[in-house]
């Protein structure tokens, strides 16, 4: 990926009332970069999204956006900007054809047909362009709204939780088409999402926040390989079990044990050694687990959250 | 992005919703219905009204035409017509914001203060519509249906009666001058709409104080009086001062700047509180 910033965002903090909802934020977008903004529900993401595109002013902070401050250079960069913020919402008493040749003249000027047909084209809802958007479906709305962020054809796509409310097919072709913006028509793609698998299968560097603030950054194959697996051991005679890895240098790899289940600190290639291990000492596996320590502490941020 | 451009688009948006044809429908339904009263007892009404000054004058000529029933209509302005304009002014801002339709708008590359401008023009533009079809349903209509003829106005300091060829104009100043009155209803519903998230709220509020003024303005106590020349609704009412003879210019003037400056005021603290407003819905 290219070194360029497209997003700088630097000690970003936003109170509600006494409520921080981002606080004291920083992140790095680059040109080319497919960037995952994961946080539970409630961790700040959408209000950073709002600052982002200026919908919401910051207390503190600095956001640059293609290397220029966006307080004074507003409208100079939202018209590279395409974005999704929370759910697409548009005039339901227009058609989706209408809506989006609306949006467009707001952007800037006429947006010719052929382009708005293509992008309905794009998102399947090309044979529904003439009914209102009242008459739409949730996904519909959601298919809607990713056609809209690609009408003005820009640099910049900011998504929040594309993919909420659509069928699992829905999902599936809307990563498709991260994948095909990034890859084919080399955008730049902002992709907010409370699902680390759905951050993990599109986008290259990735962020988690939460309460406001930055827990972790980095690429996302570092993230998540380099990091140790938990793996959980359900067993069927955990006590046997346990006294048996007390006597060997595999209590060092030891987490915790909970009911039936021993869990151990390894890397992939030790799982194999120590099942066979266990299985030669006449311990029953039931179940193998493995879980990466991020996912694990993702899971357990986003239990405590909801 | 062209001004022109995106008035267009919201007079098209106004147009595209049902609630604006309410208060064309009401007007529609209800004049011609004032028309018809008109008709069946307009001349026992006028003989009530003359029955005083039957005794002294001889009145000839055609007293009951369209030019009386617009007069009287017109009266009615400041109660009723406001409530219809509130019905598209309130709703401005804040039906995008009901409609979460406001980050749309937010995100493109225009400026908020183009966005309230262009909200607030369009308005303006629907209540001005808004009176010309009142106009024309009262009016012309009227002019249609009772005919032509010499308009006689009682006033607390007279009565004045206006020679045939001395009316049109008077009316036409007095409909531009009730949409004047009427855009400081739609300046105060825009304001209140830039504050809440809901239509009903503007609509609400912005009738709570014209209603509450009018009855300052009516309850005969010192208080209240010295109080009224700071009630806009005061000089809402202004354009009767077009059907004095002789006309007190200065009066009719000052009228139109203090709503003028309403208009603006309302307009301006509305674009204010929109530029510094945070989009949470």
């Amino acid at each position: 990926m290219e070194n360029e910033k497209v997003i700088e965002v630097y000690g970003l903090s936003k109170k509600f009332r006494e409520v921080h909802a981002v606080n004291n934020l920083n992140l790095n977008v680059h040109k080319g970069d497919v960037f995952g903004f994961l946080g539970p529900n409630g961790a700040g993401k959408s209000t950073t999204i709002r600052m982002l595109l200026s919908l919401i002013n910051p207390d503190k902070g600095e956001i640059k956006i293609f290397g220029k401050p966006l307080h004074k250079n507003r409208i100079e960069i939202l018209s590279k900007i395409g974005a999704i913020v929370e759910s697409p919402d548009f005039y339901g008493y227009l058609s989706a054809y209408k809506n989006l040749e609306i949006i467009g003249r707001i952007s800037g000027g006429e947006i010719p047909r052929k382009r708005i047909m293509e992008v309905l084209e794009l998102v399947g809802l090309e044979k529904r362009y003439k009914s209102k958007v009242k008459t739409y479906s949730h996904g519909m709305k959601q298919r809607l709204g990713i056609a809209q962020t690609l009408l003005n054809d820009p640099a910049l796509i900011i998504l929040d939780e594309p993919t909420t409310g659509l069928d699992p097919q829905g999902m599936k072709e809307i990563r498709d088409l991260i994948i095909h913006l990034s890859k084919e028509e080399k955008k730049t793609i902002f992709l907010s999402s409370h699902i680390l698998y759905e951050v993990e299968l599109v986008a290259n560097r990735m962020i988690i926040i939460n309460k406001g603030t930055t827990v972790i950054e980095g690429e996302v194959k570092d993230l998540l390989n380099a990091a140790d697996l938990k793996v959980v051991f359900e067993v069927n005679d955990p006590q046997k079990a346990k006294s048996l890895i007390q006597k060997n240098s595999w209590v060092s790899k030891l987490d915790s044990i909970i009911d039936n289940k021993l869990i151990f600190n390894l890397s992939t290639d030790e799982i194999p050694f120590l099942n066979r291990y266990l299985v030669e000492n006449s311990i029953d596996i039931r179940a193998i687990v493995p879980r990466r320590s991020l996912e694990e502490y993702f899971l357990n941020i986003t239990e405590s959250a909801g | 992005m062209k001004m022109t451009a995106l008035i267009n688009i919201e007079i098209y948006k106004i147009f595209k919703k049902w609630r604006t044809y309410i208060s064309f429908i009401a007007i529609g339904v209800l004049i011609p219905i004032i028309h018809i009263a008109m008709m069946i007892e307009g001349e026992h009404s006028l003989d009530y009204m003359t029955r005083n000054l039957k005794q002294s004058f001889i009145f000839v000529g055609n007293l009951l035409n369209g030019y009386l029933i617009s007069y009287l209509i017109l009266n009615s302005l400041v109660v009723h017509i406001p409530f219809l304009i509130t019905l598209v002014a309130g709703d401005l801002l804040a039906g995008e914001a009901t409609a979460g339709t406001y980050r749309i708008l937010i995100t493109r590359p225009v400026s908020r203060f183009k966005i309230t401008s262009s909200k607030f023009l369009a308005g303006i533009f629907y209540t001005c519509l808004l009176v010309l079809f009142l106009a024309i349903m009262s009016l012309g209509l009227g002019i249609l249906i009772f005919g032509q003829g010499e308009l006689i106005v009682i006033k607390s300091s007279g009565i004045i009666i206006f020679a045939r060829g001395d009316i049109f104009w008077r009316f036409l100043t007095a409909y531009a001058f009730a949409s004047l009155s009427m855009s400081v209803v739609a300046g105060l519903a825009f304001l209140f709409s830039s504050l809440v998230e809901n239509a009903i709220g503007p609509i609400v509020a912005t009738m709570a104080i014209i209603i509450i003024f009018i009855i300052i303005s009516a309850i005969d106590v010192s208080f209240f009086q010295a109080i009224k020349p700071y009630l806009f609704t005061t000089y809402m009412n202004s354009w009767r001062l077009l059907f004095d003879n002789p006309l007190n210019i200065n009066e009719i003037l000052s009228s139109v700047l203090i709503l003028l400056g309403h208009v603006a005021a309302f307009f301006f603290a509305a674009a204010y509180i929109f530029n510094k407003k945070d989009i949470l819905s």
